[in-house]
C-alpha cells in the first residue's frame, strides 16, 4: 500500500510528469531541425524519479543535478519557458543563454543547477545540507545521480563527509543502466550500489524508479530521516531513459527492442494512470485536461524561445564577476 | 603519402604503437564503449571522437581498457604503470576534465623524474580532446594547454595537422616522460597529407608553415589554422607574414620565435585560451624580454576574453579568436609608427 496522496497532489504530478515528457519528447523533435546548438542529454523514462523526490521539497530545500537536468529542473518549479529559451540559446533564458542545457539553474527555486562535470554534485549538495543543518529549519540538499557518477572519487567523498559531518545530504541514484555508451553491470563495481551506500553508513531504500509512488513513499521515509538531525541517506532507483545519452547517440549499445519495450512496460505515467484511475482518485478527463495544457505551454515555449532575441554581446564579459575594481 | 583525416592520422598511431611495443595500453571512458550493453556490441564507440576505434578487438580487453568516470585514476593508473614500466595512453573526454586529474598530473606524473634525482621515468600519455567553438558550453570547451604548460616536468604537445598528429603521437609514445597532447575536437574531420611508415617529429621543433618579413605570427592549435586563414587575405593587402607553429608549447622552440622576430620586428601570438597566464602572455614576456632589441612595434596577443565560454552561438562565434581577429591585430602591428 502506498501513501495517500490528494487528489490535488496527484493531479500536481501527472502534470510535472507529463511536462517533463513532453518536453522532452518535443526536443527530441526540435533537436533534428538543427536550431538547438551542443550536447543535449533527455530525461523522458526518469520523470517518476524527479518528480516523486520534488514533490516533498519546498524552494528552500535545495537540489544538485546534473548533466541530465531538465527533468530536474521542472520538477523543482524552474520555468519552463525559461528553460526552453536557455536551450535555444537566447537571451531570455534562465541563464540569459549563456550555460545552456547543461547548465540550467534557479537559484530562487533551490535548484542549484545541472552540472557539465559528472560528480560534481555531490560535494556541493553536502555544502547545501551543511547550510541548511547550520540554519537548522529542517532543510536538506538533494543530490541527484547518475549510476556511473557514484564511480567518481569525488562522490566517495562527499557521502562520507556529510556523515562524519552529519550533514541531511540525500543521494539520488538513478540507474538508467547506462554511462554513456557502458553498461552499469560494467563500470560499477561490486555491482550493488546500496550496499555502497549503506557503506558509507547512508540510510539506504531501492525502489522502482519508474513508480511515482513507490519513489514518493521512499523519499517521505528519507526525509523524515533525514530533517529530523540523522544525517545523510540515499535512495537508488532503477530506472531507464527513452533516448540516447546525448541526442544523435546510435545507441548500438543497447538491445534493438531495449527502448521500445521499456517504453511500452516501464513507463512511469503509464504506471501512474494504472494506478490512480481505477479508484476514480483521478479521472481520464481530469488527465486529458493537463494533457491539452501541458501540449499548450511546450508549444508556447518552443515558440517564444525560436523568436526571442539572441543574448546580446555586452554579455560576453559580464557576470564573470560581481565586482571587478 | 596518403591523404587521411587527422582522427585516422592518430587512430593509426595507436595501432602501430601497440602493434610495436606490447608495453603501450590504452585506457579512458568509452574508449572501445558496449560494456555491460544489452546489445552485445563490445566496440560501441570507438572513442567518443573515434581515435580508439579498432584497438580493442585487436588488442583485447587487457590493453584497451575501458574505465569507469574516474578521471583522476585514470590518469594516475597510467601513471602508476608507467612508473612500472608499461606505456600508458590515457583519454581525458573532454580537456576541462584535466582538472579532476591534475593532481596526478601535476603533483604526481611531473615531479617523479625531478625527485628522485632522475631515476625515476615516467613515459604516460594523456591525450585531451580542446576547445571552443561546437556550443558545448563553458564546461566542454576549454583549452587547459596554458595550464599544462605551465608545469615544470610536464611536455605539452598541440599537432595541427594529420601529419603532426602521426608524427608527434609517435614521439609522444615513445617519449619517456609526461606529456599531454591537446587535440582540437573541430580538427579530427580535418584533411591532409601524410607520410607513410614510421614517422617522428622531435619536439620542440616549430613549423614555420609560411615565410613574409612582415610580420610573425606565432600560433598553435587550431589557431594555425585560423592565421593560414587570415594569411591568404593579407597577402592580397601586400602584407607578408612569417607562420609559427608552435607544434609543441613545452618543449618551446624559442629559436624559431626569436629567428622570426628578429626579421619581422613585428609579432602577432594567436592562442586560443583566455588571456590571463596564457601563451600569449608568456610568449610575449619571453619576445621582451630576449628579442626587445628588433621590436618596431608593441607584440599584439589575440586571445580569447577573459569569460568562461559562452552557450549562445552568437557570443561563442564572438568568442573564439577567429582570422578577422587576427588580420586586425596584424594590421595594427603594420600601421604601428
Ligand atoms: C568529469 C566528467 N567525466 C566525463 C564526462 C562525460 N560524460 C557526460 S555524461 C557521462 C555519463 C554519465 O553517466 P551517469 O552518471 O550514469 O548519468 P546518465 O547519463 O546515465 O544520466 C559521461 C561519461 C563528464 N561530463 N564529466
Amino acid at each position: 500500500m502506498s501513501l495517500q496522496q490528494s487528489r490535488d497532489q496527484l493531479l500536481g504530478a501527472y502534470r510535472q510528469m507529463k511536462t517533463i515528457r513532453e518536453f522532452e519528447e518535443r526536443l527530441h523533435k526540435e533537436i533534428m531541425t538543427g536550431e538547438i546548438a551542443g550536447f543535449t542529454h533527455l530525461y523522458s523514462g526518469q520523470e517518476a524519479v524527479a518528480v516523486g523526490v520534488c514533490q516533498h521539497l519546498d524552494t528552500e530545500d535545495l537540489i544538485v543535478s546534473t548533466h541530465r537536468g531538465h527533468g530536474h529542473c521542472i520538477a523543482k518549479g524552474c520555468n519552463v519557458k525559461g528553460m526552453m529559451a536557455e536551450i535555444y540559446g537566447r537571451s531570455t533564458g534562465l541563464g540569459k543563454g549563456k550555460g545552456g542545457s547543461m547548465h540550467i539553474a534557479d537559484f530562487d527555486k533551490g535548484m542549484l543547477g545541472a552540472n557539465g562535470i559528472v560528480g560534481a554534485g555531490g560535494p556541493l549538495a553536502v555544502g547545501a545540507a551543511l547550510s541548511a543543518k547550520l540554519d537548522g529549519k529542517g532543510k536538506v540538499g538533494i543530490c541527484f545521480s547518475g549510476e556511473g557518477s557514484i564511480n567518481q572519487g569525488a562522490v566517495f567523498e562527499a557521502m562520507n563527509m556529510a556523515k562524519v559531518i552529519n550533514a541531511p545530504a540525500i543521494f539520488i541514484i538513478e540507474i538508467n543502466g547506462y554511462s554513456e555508451h557502458t553498461g552499469a553491470s560494467y563500470s560499477v563495481g561490486g555491482v550493488d550500489i546500496a550496499k555502497r551506500t549503506e557503506g558509507f553508513g547512508l540510510k539506504t531504500i531501492e525502489a522502482d524508479g519508474c513508480d511515482y509512488h513507490a519513489v514518493y513513499d521512499a523519499m517521505a521515509e528519507l526525509l523524515d530521516y533525514s530533517r529530523s538531525g540523522n544525517g545523510p541517506s540515499a535512495a537508488v532507483f532503477n530506472t531507464t531513459r527513452f533516448f540516447g545519452h546525448y541526442e544523435g547517440d546510435p545507441q548500438n549499445y543497447r538491445e534493438k527492442n531495449e527502448v521500445k519495450d521499456h517504453r511500452s512496460t516501464r513507463d512511469c505515467l503509464k504506471k501512474f494512470c494504472k494506478d490512480n484511475l481505477p479508484s476514480g482518485i483521478v479521472t481520464q478527463s481530469e488527465l486529458d485536461e493537463i494533457d491539452a495544457s501541458v501540449m499548450g505551454l511546450i508549444d508556447e515555449a518552443v515558440t517564444e524561445a525560436r523568436n526571442a532575441p539572441p543574448t546580446p554581446m555586452e554579455e560576453m564579459e559580464a557576470d564573470v564577476y560581481i565586482s571587478y575594481e | 603519402m596518403a591523404i587521411k583525416t587527422y582522427r585516422e592520422a592518430l587512430n593509426e598511431v595507436m595501432h602501430s604503437e601497440m602493434e610495436r611495443d606490447s608495453n603501450v595500453f590504452v585506457c579512458g571512458e568509452d574508449i572501445s564503449g558496449g560494456a555491460g550493453g544489452t546489445s552485445g556490441e563490445r566496440e560501441a564507440s570507438g572513442g567518443i571522437f573515434g581515435v580508439t576505434a579498432g584497438l580493442l578487438p585487436r588488442f583485447g580487453e587487457d590493453r584497451v581498457i575501458d574505465t569507469p568516470i574516474s578521471e583522476n585514476t585514470i590518469v594516475g593508473m597510467a601513471v602508476g604503470a608507467s612508473l612500472a614500466g608499461k606505456r600508458g595512453v590515457a583519454e581525458i573526454m573532454f580537456a576541462d576534465f584535466v582538472t579532476l586529474a591534475l593532481d596526478q598530473m601535476m603533483n604526481q606524473a611531473a615531479k617523479f623524474r625531478y625527485m628522485s634525482g632522475g631515476k625515476a621515468k615516467c613515459p604516460v600519455v594523456i591525450r585531451v580532446p580542446y576547445g571552443a567553438g561546437m556550443n558545448m558550453g563553458a564546461q566542454h570547451s576549454q583549452t587547459m594547454y596554458n595550464i599544462v604548460t605551465s608545469v615544470p616536468g610536464l611536455k605539452c604537445v598541440m599537432p595541427t595537422s594529420p601529419a603532426d598528429a602521426k608524427g608527434l603521437l609517435t614521439a609522444a609514445i615513445r617519449d619517456d616522460d609526461p606529456v599531454v597532447f591537446f587535440e582540437h575536437k573541430a580538427m579530427y574531420g580535418s584533411k591532409g597529407e601524410v607520410p607513410d611508415g614510421e614517422y617522428i617529429i622531435p619536439f620542440g621543433q616549430a613549423a614555420v608553415l609560411n615565410e613574409g618579413d612582415d610580420v610573425s605570427i606565432i600560433a598553435m592549435g587550431r589557431m594555425v589554422l585560423f592565421a593560414k586563414e587570415s594569411i591568404k587575405k593579407l597577402k592580397a593587402e601586400g602584407i607578408n607574414c612569417d607562420l609559427i607553429d608552435l607544434r609543441t608549447t613545452s618543449p618551446l622552440d624559442e629559436n624559431a620565435i626569436l629567428d622570426s622576430v628578429e626579421k619581422t620586428g613585428r609579432v602577432v601570438i594567436v592562442d586560443e585560451s583566455t588571456p590571463r597566464c596564457s601563451l600569449a602572455s608568456d610568449i610575449a614576456g619571453f619576445i621582451v624580454s630576449h628579442g626587445f632589441s628588433s621590436l618596431k612595434a608593441p607584440v599584439q596577443q589575440v586571445t580569447s576574453p577573459h569569460a568562461p565560454v559562452p552557450f549562445a552561438r552568437e557570443l561563442e562565434r564572438a568568442y573564439v579568436p577567429s582570422p578577422e581577429n587576427i588580420s586586425t591585430a596584424v594590421r595594427r602591428v603594420m600601421n604601428y609608427k
